[in-house]
């Protein structure tokens, strides 16, 4: 379900991946929902020791990820988190897949009660490229790290960081902490307010609590 | 009947002996150790069958049971006694195989009401000195788990690695993780359920009224009165096997070909090569198996309703367990449907347990699981490894 393009090779770990992990703390129980092919679980299992649990929409990627060792079962985000109890995991994790929702509040607010701490990864529709196309050419955006169009993006809630950042206000989530990433997934070592952030970044990864 | 079959009287007195005296391992339990069962009744003495392969490690870690199936027994990965063919699962178990013998040691009794060696209907009540017939208390799912227990700890296991089985074997796996949590560090229910469907119990009742229906059952007295019910039990397996395959295995298979003849009798021969193959089937069946055994097996899966020993609420029964569970499920299974395995996963799921599930494309309906399945091979291998891993169980590859 994770639906940013690879940008890696074949044991290169992802940058938002590396961000993540440094997020995680040590032997946490962890529930990472759009596990696609496992490789953030199989990253957390060995740098981290977590005892982790997936949650992927497409059958094929479960499949893949439970004969390498994990523990994935097929499931949508916006349907199947009602069933965990509450604060059943230290960390649960929504790797850019907030914006591919029917129901974006309704899954972050499963997020916080299910997760006593929550990551979220969102690419940020803000980023200058996209303003660019939209004000100079009049079309919806499209780009190397968005690379859908209008009629057949599953991406169907975007957001910006700002928007992200008003609705945990909503849902009084605490942002405990915000990495601002480029689309290569490389951090934004800058400490910037956040309209630059919103400009500049191509991502963000936010660790939440509540 | 094909001609490497052998005739009935030989296998017959085969089967019989298998039955009380089998030549697979056996545990004996005195009167004095009775198995308590779900009925009420205390059993004793009795016995359990069991066949194990690969070597128990020093810590005693790498144990695996496997529980077969309705009409399954010991012989998981060796010779069947009386049938002469290979295990019913060498596509799994065995050296290099999913479930590597080269690393877990695998045990797979005969169940409780079988025919190949554990007490049963054919066994002989010591109180009568006459096989029990429908004198032995009817059998559970729970009681099936209760007896391997009592071998596992004869055998001097207390953690087994893992449990696993299809079926009425996934049913077993299922109670085996809520009776002995403790017990079972990795649980692979596959193509099961957490109780038997109406539709499955409608099912079990025809073959059962089938049997009994056949005028040499007699009460279940027939092995004593020296007649056998074979048209009965082999009508049961033939509706049985029905239930096993899918539509379009059947279609596929057989579709609407004619049985070594160019065109319809008009008449009431096996004209269709579907009607001669579950003739066959039945045939073959009742060579091997114990009319009276079905009788309590399929008894024994239709009591089963996981739930209903936690008040209705199948979330309970997981409560607080440490078990990694692999569901595992085939998309043209109508017997033992995706469905019903997605309602294990959600009460695992509400018991925040560590889970994985996995449903597999495949063709062929219920029998699926038996079959060569290359996907759910890979899973049960990865599942195995990552659990061994764990464990910290040598896993086959080395790793640890």
């Amino acid at each position: 379900m994770n639906l940013a393009p690879r940008q890696t090779r074949p044991g290169e770990v992802r940058g938002d991946h590396k961000v993540v992990a440094s997020l995680v703390p040590e032997g946490a129980r962890v529930l990472d929902i759009g596990s696609e092919d496992g490789a953030l679980l199989d990253l957390l299992a060995r740098e981290r020791h977590i005892d982790g649990r997936g949650i992927e929409l497409s059958q094929a990627g479960v499949n893949r990820c439970v004969a390498r060792g994990l523990s994935v079962i097929q499931g949508d985000a916006d349907k199947d988190l009602s069933d965990y109890p509450d604060q059943a995991f230290d960390v649960v994790i929504l790797s850019q897949t907030l914006q591919a929702t029917r129901e974006p509040k309704e899954v972050m607010s499963e997020l916080l009660r299910i997760g006593k701490r929550v990551i979220v990864s969102i690419p940020n529709f803000a980023h200058w490229r996209n303003r660019m196309q939209l004000l100079f050419r009049g079309r919806m955006p499209v780009t190397k790290y968005l690379p859908y169009q209008w009629y057949d993006t599953p991406n169907i809630h975007f957001c910006s960081l700002r928007d992200f950042v008003e609705l945990c206000h909503e849902l009084d989530a605490e942002v405990v902490k915000a990495v601002a990433l480029s689309a290569h997934g490389n951090e934004i070592p800058v400490n910037a307010p956040w309209w630059v952030w919103n400009i500049v970044a191509e991502q963000a990864v936010f660790l939440l609590h509540r | 009947m094909s001609a490497d079959t052998p005739s009935l009287e030989t296998s017959e007195d085969v089967k019989a002996n298998e039955a009380i005296t089998p030549s697979s391992m056996l545990a004996h339990f005195p009167a004095d150790e009775p198995l308590e069962l779900d009925s009420g009744v205390k059993l004793g003495p009795w016995q359990i069958a069991y066949e194990t392969y690969g070597e128990l490690n020093a810590d005693k870690s790498n144990a695996i049971v496997i529980c077969h199936a309705l009409t399954g027994d010991q012989y998981v990965a060796s010779t069947n006694p009386v049938t002469g063919k290979p295990g019913w699962w060498e596509l799994m178990v065995g050296p290099g195989k999913p479930v590597d013998t080269d690393h877990y040691f695998v045990i797979c009794a005969n169940v409780l009401g079988g025919c190949l060696g554990t007490t049963g209907p054919a066994t002989v009540n010591p109180q009568t000195g006459v096989p029990y017939g429908l004198d032995l208390p009817v059998i559970t799912i729970r009681d099936m788990v209760r007896a391997q227990a009592r071998l596992v700890d004869h055998l001097g296991i207390d953690t087994l690695f893992a449990v696993m089985g299809g079926s009425m074997g996934g049913m077993q796996v299922l109670q085996w993780a809520v009776s002995y949590p403790e017990r079972v560090f990795a649980a692979v229910p596959i193509a099961a359920a957490a109780r038997h469907t109406s539709q499955n119990i409608a099912f079990h009742e025809v073959g059962r009224q089938a049997i009994m229906a056949d005028p040499n059952w007699r009460q279940g007295t027939y092995i004593q009165e020296g007649v056998r019910p074979t048209k009965g039990l082999a009508v049961a397996r033939m509706a049985a096997h029905v239930t096993y395959m899918s539509d379009e295995s059947l279609h596929q298979k057989f579709g609407r070909n004619l049985q070594d003849r160019d065109n319809l009798t008009f008449g009431f021969d096996a004209d269709f090569q579907i009607e001669s193959y579950l003739r066959h089937q039945g045939m073959t069946f009742v060579d091997r198996f114990d009319a009276n055994s079905y009788l309590y097996v399929t008894r024994a899966m239709d009591y089963f309703d996981l739930a209903d020993q936690f008040d209705g609420a199948l979330p309970q029964a997981f409560a607080g367990t440490n078990t990694r569970f692999c569901v595992m499920s085939f998309t043209s299974d109508w017997l033992f449907p995706t469905s019903e395995s997605r309602q294990v996963v959600k009460a695992l799921n509400a018991a925040a347990a560590n889970v994985s599930f996995v449903e597999i494309e495949s063709d062929r309906g219920h029998d699926s699981f038996l079959l060569d399945v290359p996907e759910m091979f890979e899973t049960i291998r990865g599942f195995l490894t990552g659990a061994a891993r764990a464990r910290g169980v040598p896993a086959p590859g080395g790793e640890a």
